[in-house]
């Protein structure tokens, strides 16, 4: 291996310009995206510039109550990040509580979990493993959390009259909302299901790109997609379970009633 | 006396609401739109926290679990709901199934003892139904296929099979045409001589509550008062 191609500044900028121009028609056809576009765009490279800084101090340090530090980060950033996607969060600090708890149990334990089992780095929270694979599992069950979630509150809103129906003939809250909960994890679920239906045969998924960009052999970087994906899966599925029914009960209260005044309007 | 007792019950709307009704007995509740009739049948049924207790047989509802409450104190809205594509998925019975001439008809037997293959018993259904003027195979039909009316009539059948021992009933005729109308009267009336129910019927038809009820209060202020 010949080392990897150092990427320049003027390479990056021309990519850039794709950006901005796609921002310059949007404005054009006033689709009202093309300020987003820019300015999360700037967030990318602010961000992503920054992290790349605070990873190289990580590496080198490699303690374990930095390690720590970050990770706490990252997951206080994905709580904020469901809760800011949904049209109708639950009030106070349920939304973002239910979002954290659910993430904490999934993403950690599954992180924690593949880095001691399954990888093996020495240490076990060796940065260079442990910091990339929270954030993928962080971001994807995100992804499944904010996507559920957002299902959840959405579909019992415009249901309120069939739910309180079913309540009034004497069925108890989890009956009256069983197939509004099913369908709501289905819906978080239904990314990570297609990007492994996709994953190879349409999709490269990034990671792997990443990796064989890198230089590093394609068979090996196939390994470690298949137990990124694997992660994902189970990351994101008891995650979304978790969280669904935790903000399922508590759309009621102790007599059974719908309590849509808990959600933000 | 009263077997049915709503004590300084208090909605968004106003109270407090003080009532009470005996077995067999209809009380008729009116008032101008927007007076929170709706609201009162909520609150008594427990589906909004309010202040104030309801009593049926001298037991709080505080006592009861919720379902249970609301099993007993069955509330009709102004408007049915529907969640599932086929009527008979509506019914209680989780999915079971028997046939009767023919017909899917759910498994009612866990509501009332045990005669979940009792065909007589089926067959007391399919009168109640016919009553409404239904076909027997109504059960199997598409939610979609019935009318306002047709729903509403479907709904009030659903919910006498919890055998309730109050009724709250929201304008159950509204969207109804005379006719029907009458056949819904006349079954509420002989639910509530039968099982000894006792009855709230909120309505805006002066002819209809001088026809069903036995008193009748009118929202005024923020409480009720007796109609003259």
């Amino acid at each position: 291996m010949s080392g990897i191609i150092q990427l320049t500044p003027w390479d990056l900028s021309l990519a850039a310009l794709l950006v901005i121009s796609l921002a310059v028609v949007c404005r054009r056809l006033r689709l009202g995206i093309g300020g987003r576009l820019v300015l999360n765009a700037s967030r990318t490279v602010i961000q992503l510039s920054l992290i790349g800084f605070v990873l190289k101090a990580l590496f080198a340090s490699s303690s374990p109550v930095w390690v720590a530090l970050m990770a706490l980060v990252m997951l206080l950033g994905a709580g904020r990040e469901v809760r800011a996607r949904q049209k109708n969060p639950l009030r106070g600090g349920w939304g973002f509580g239910v979002a954290l708890s659910a993430m904490f149990v999934s993403s950690f334990a599954v992180a924690v979990l593949a880095l001691t089992v399954v990888v093996g780095p020495d240490p076990w929270y060796a940065p260079r493993y442990a910091i990339p694979l929270l954030g993928m599992m962080l971001g994807n069950t995100m992804n499944g959390l904010s996507l559920s979630l957002n299902h959840l509150t959405q579909t019992v809103r415009k249901n309120r009259a069939a739910i309180e129906t079913r309540l009034a003939l004497g069925q108890t809250k989890s009956e009256a909302i069983a197939d509004i909960r099913c369908e709501s994890v289905r819906t978080g679920l239904i990314p990570i299901v297609n990007s492994m239906a996709a994953a190879g045969l349409v999709s490269l998924p990034g990671m792997m790109t990443g990796q064989i960009l890198a230089g590093n052999p394609p068979v090996d970087a196939v390994k470690y997609q298949i137990l990124i994906m694997f992660l994902i899966a189970g990351g994101t599925g008891f995650g979304t379970l978790a969280a669904v029914w935790m903000s399922s009960h508590r759309l009621f209260d102790e007599r059974h009633r719908l309590r849509l005044d808990r959600l933000k309007k | 006396m009263g077997c049915f007792v709503t004590e300084g019950l208090r909605t968004v709307c106003g109270g407090p609401f003080s009532f009470s009704v005996a077995r067999g007995e209809c009380l008729a509740l009116s008032g101008p739109s927007g007076c929170g009739k709706t609201l009162l049948l909520r609150a008594i049924a427990d589906l909004d926290p309010a202040a104030g207790d309801v009593l049926l047989d001298n037991v709080s509802r505080n006592e009861i679990p919720a379902p249970d409450w609301r099993r007993q104190v069955g509330w009709l809205p102004a408007e049915s709901s529907w969640w599932a594509d086929h009527i008979g998925a509506h019914f209680p019975a989780g999915g079971k199934h028997h046939t009767f001439e023919g017909v899917m008809f759910p498994d009612l037997g866990k509501t009332d003892g045990d005669f979940s293959n009792d065909w007589k018993k089926a067959g007391g259904h399919f009168q109640t139904l016919e009553r409404l003027g239904f076909p027997r195979d109504v059960l199997g039909w598409r939610v979609e296929r019935l009318s306002t009316g047709e729903k509403q009539r479907l709904a009030l059948f659903r919910l006498l099979l919890n055998k309730p021992k109050v009724l709250l009933l929201d304008e159950p005729t509204a969207a109804l045409d005379p006719v029907n109308g009458v056949l819904v009267e006349n079954l509420i009336r002989d639910y509530q001589q039968d099982a000894g129910a006792a009855v709230v019927w909120v309505s805006h038809n002066p002819e209809q509550i001088a026809r069903v009820a036995d008193r009748h209060l009118i929202f005024s202020g923020n409480g009720l008062e007796a109609a003259q």
